[in-house]
């Protein structure tokens, strides 16, 4: 009796010590994937997880994010995009290490604050730029599942949380897409759409689409 | 209509213009400041390039009010006497042709000296991308520039 009491007491410890272990290496598994920029797919402060919602309403983030008002200033290389056709900005003006351009060729050269009425004018903003060279922030050439992996990691998404990220809806810059004047496309939902699908996708999880 | 106080070549100045009115259009006909010139329009050119705050801007494509309590600075202000390095090496090396774009690119090229006083070559390309020249005297803009660069 005396034997099987400490037998089973020590059969006991093992187990304890086995699933303690287990859960161990479990959770420095789940930290990683976490902070491995690549499969970091849901933020953890998302309101509720339904991720057939989330991942259709990236569908519709997405189609705005690919549309030349938001990808041409966010280019593979170091040159902005321009027009409709996103053909490469006319004049070669380089991304520099802030996005704001370079000595003389600086984006406020050309853009103003506010800018002079036309068709062909250059559009205005105050806060005109791309991405710092530090964290490009590139959209031109990636897939859905790239573009949602890219913006849900602050590593990628210049440091953004999930609070950030829905702000960034509200940022001046994301609102002159649809602003832009002259004779220059929209992109394909207005930006009440836009904000409400945003939301959507990130209220969601921010799900990536398989691909 | 209405009323703008703007600092031209050190000079406090009012005019009496439409809000979205380019300044290039204030500077050559309210001020009859005649040296900046039209080129496109849409800032495509750099013909127009005037110095706001010391920074090479198109004064084609700012509207006059966005300028107000900045400091504007025309190639008649550029210098008293026309002896800034750079105009003193596009004498040197005779760099203008038909010369309707050296006004823009004295500018541009008076500004980037400015912030960077020994440029490379492919600094000083990549900073006049935007002042084209009909003519192509290009190779002769770069050698001035590599001139007036000594002297800064």
């Amino acid at each position: 009796m005396g034997k099987n009491f400490e037998f089973l007491t020590r059969y006991k410890e093992v187990g304890v010590l086995t699933l303690a272990t287990i859960l161990i290496i479990v959770f420095a598994i789940a930290c990683k994937a976490k902070n491995n920029p690549g499969e970091y797919v849901s933020l953890p402060m998302a309101k509720k997880q339904d991720s057939l919602a989330s991942i259709a309403a990236f569908e519709k983030v997405y189609a705005v994010l690919m549309h030349p008002r938001c990808m041409n200033c966010h280019p593979s290389g170091d040159i902005p995009l321009q027009g409709d056709n996103s053909q490469i900005h006319t004049m070669l003006p380089q991304r520099g290490p802030d996005g704001r351009g370079i000595a003389t060729m600086k984006c406020a050269t050309c853009h103003a604050d506010k800018a002079v009425p036309g068709d062909h004018t250059p559009p205005g903003n105050p806060s005109w730029h791309l991405p710092p060279a530090d964290m490009k922030m590139v959209f031109q050439g990636k897939s859905a599942r790239e573009l949602a992996l890219q913006l849900v990691n602050p590593k990628k998404n210049g440091n953004k949380d999930m609070q950030a990220l829905r702000e960034h809806a509200e940022d001046t810059l994301v609102k002159a897409g649809w602003q832009m004047g002259g004779n220059r496309e929209s992109p394909p939902i207005s930006y009440e759409e836009f904000k409400k699908v945003w939301y959507a996708w990130l209220d969601n999880g921010a799900h990536a689409p398989s691909k | 209509m209405a009323l703008f106080n703007i600092n031209v070549n050190g000079k406090s100045q009012q005019v009496d213009v439409d809000a979205d009115t380019p300044v290039l259009w204030v500077l050559r006909d309210n001020l009859r400041l005649l040296g900046t010139k039209f080129g496109c329009g849409i800032a495509h050119c750099g013909v127009c390039t005037i110095h706001l705050d010391g920074e090479a801007t198109r004064s084609c494509s700012y509207p006059i009010s966005e300028v107000e309590g900045k400091k504007i600075v025309t190639i008649e202000g550029l210098t008293e006497n026309g002896d800034h390095p750079v105009q003193k090496a596009w004498i040197e090396h005779d760099v203008p042709q038909c010369g309707y774009c050296q006004a823009g690119q004295i500018m541009t090229a008076s500004s980037l000296l400015a912030q960077n006083p020994n440029p490379s070559d492919d600094e000083i390309r990549r900073a006049m991308n935007g002042n084209l020249c009909r003519c192509a005297t290009y190779t002769r803009i770069n050698r001035a520039i590599k001139t007036a660069s000594k002297d800064m």
